[in-house]
């Protein structure tokens, strides 16, 4: 059984990398924000735009991205204020596009709710080679943001009030990811749907930080895991006809509960190995964090 | 000719927070080479002022110029280095020693543009300027809290600034790090640096310090030579350590 023999199953492939890459090199940023949820936000406000494509007999793709991206600023201004209120905001956002798209299918002549599910939960076997260059064009442009634009992003994500003492167009860089965000998102729908969406840009990177040192190595850690579960999940999908999008998010937790223990176990056999550092010698200047009191020993 | 103008010039600043006067007419001007330290108990208004010279928080009444540019005009922010209180480390990413201090070097490098040798030489000045060197590829998050705040500092001296304001750069710090931090500061003032900065107490930061205001209930109430520390916090033996509750006692000034 050759998986490469279908045009289909390539296809699928080169989709399911883009995405791979992509999600969780965007979802990095929203990670360190705690902004985990926001691509799951969009997806549900993408929904509308494939309604609206639906209807309308537009490439859902293109309907989606446009809505989606306008849903994105809507949210980076709702977070921004920073009221309490935004909360129910953001919430009567996400669930006013969930129902818009589903209204909008259901009003369109294909009246069919099986077109529904395939962006829900994602078709990657069915990508055509029209579908394969929407995808490509809009994974490039994530990932383009997200490598290039890396110190800045970087910076804003980690310590928002110092970046804008530093002088950084802070509105601007806010603007740039909410909007990547919402290309990834709807770049993504094709491959794991608009659902699950946000756990391939969220769980590759939750796997990652606990091995990793610093942000540009969980990146690149978070990519790899990403490319790994897309393209492992086509394959055992294909063997196994398991739903393609769900078992990619599947693998993707299998991962992470994996690396979870081993990295537990690790720390544990390490803590149970009194090393030099731990235990300064009498006379010979303990190391900062042996002199602190251990409260302000911050440990993240 | 003209006179220089003052780094920080605060002029009849009133800031409101949450409907009440956190900052009553204010007034407070740093001149270049200056080394200013802002007393007061927690409450009462000290990091406020320095929010809102950072433009931070909005001033109700009242104006805030940095080197002569009124703040809402003022764009020249490779000048001014900010040290936060603590690491305001969100999300779960892991970031290395280097990537922070790092982030601090955008300040002079600018949004989009190459990062040049002078911009790597400029950060590992700063790393090796606090001592943290041989740790620039571990994580922050384990590091102790003495060592974060050093990286603070270096981050905003990669940006090679004119003015530091800090937020109680010494708040619950071991004193080999306080001692490590005042010689920092002391190479910073002796390249011509100017600084304001918060502190509860002052620690081996006082023989630094050239000049003491005092804020209390939003009001300066001093201005001038350092004032001699009072109550139970003259006590040589006594451990300064806090549980960092919204407010404590006023310790240095107006002790019970």
């Amino acid at each position: 059984m050759n998986l490469f023999a279908y045009d289909y199953m390539v296809r699928a492939l080169i989709g399911a990398t883009i995405i791979g890459l992509a999600a969780p090199a965007i979802g990095i940023y929203l990670v360190q924000r705690r902004l985990s949820l926001i691509g799951d936000g969009l997806g549900h406000v993408a929904l509308t735009g494939v309604g609206l494509g639906l209807l309308t007999q537009h490439s859902p793709v293109w309907t989606a991205v446009v809505v989606a991206v306008l849903g994105a600023v809507a949210v980076e201004l709702v977070r921004e204020r920073g009221k309490a209120s935004g909360d129910v905001a953001l919430a009567i956002l996400f669930y006013g596009g969930i129902s818009g798209g589903v209204v909008l299918t259901n009003l369109s002549a294909s009246k069919s709710s099986r077109s529904l599910v395939s962006y829900l939960f994602g078709t990657p076997l069915t990508t055509s080679a029209q579908d394969l260059v929407v995808v490509g064009i809009l994974g490039a442009v994530a990932l383009t943001v997200a490598l290039l634009l890396r110190p800045w992003l970087f910076a804003v994500s980690h310590d928002e009030e110092f970046a804008r003492v530093t002088g950084l167009p802070i509105r601007l860089l806010n603007l740039t990811l909410a909007v990547t965000t919402a290309v990834t998102v709807t770049a993504a729908m094709r491959t794991v749907g608009l659902l699950l969406v946000s756990a391939l840009m969220v769980v590759p990177v939750a796997t990652a930080q606990q091995i990793t040192r610093g942000f540009r190595a969980t990146m690149y850690l978070a990519m790899a895991l990403g490319v790994s579960a897309s393209v492992a999940g086509i394959g055992v999908s294909w063997q196994a006809d398991s739903a393609t999008g769900a078992t990619i998010v599947l693998l993707s937790i299998v991962a992470f509960v994996v690396v979870t223990v081993g990295a537990g176990a690790a720390r544990r056999v390490r803590a149970g190995r009194p090393s030099s550092a731990r235990r300064p010698q009498d006379g010979a200047t303990p190391d900062d964090a042996a002199a602190e009191p251990h409260e302000v020993v911050l440990g993240r | 000719m003209t006179l220089p103008h003052p780094v920080v010039a605060v002029d009849d600043l009133v800031v409101v927070y949450g409907g009440r006067p956190v900052l009553r007419s204010v007034t407070l001007h740093v001149a270049a080479g200056d080394v200013v330290a802002i007393l007061g108990a927690n409450g009462s208004g000290k990091s406020t002022l320095i929010r809102a010279v950072l433009g931070l928080l909005p001033p109700r009444q009242g104006e805030v110029r940095l080197f002569g540019t009124p703040l809402r005009r003022f764009r020249d922010w490779r000048r001014v280095g900010y040290v936060p209180q603590r690491l305001d480390a969100s999300g779960g990413v892991p970031a290395t020693v280097h990537e922070v201090v790092a982030s601090g070097r955008l300040a002079r490098r600018g949004f989009l543009r190459p990062n040049r040798q002078a911009d790597r030489d400029a950060v590992a000045a700063a790393l090796a300027d606090v001592g943290l060197t041989d740790r620039a590829g571990d994580a922050v998050g384990t590091l102790s809290g003495g060592q974060q705040q050093r990286v603070l500092i270096a981050r905003a001296l990669a940006g090679a600034p004119d003015l530091l304001i800090l937020d109680e750069p010494t708040a619950g710090v071991d004193a080999a790090s306080q001692e490590s931090f005042a010689v920092t500061l002391r190479r910073f003032v002796g390249r011509g640096g100017t600084v304001l900065l918060v502190a509860h107490e002052l620690g081996p930061l006082a023989p630094l310090i050239g000049r003491a205001v005092v804020v209390h209930h939003g009001e300066i109430v001093h201005d001038g030579a350092v004032p001699e520390p009072a109550g139970h916090h003259a006590d040589p033996d006594h451990e300064h350590v806090h549980p960092h509750a919204p407010y404590d006692l006023p310790g240095l000034w107006g002790t019970p």
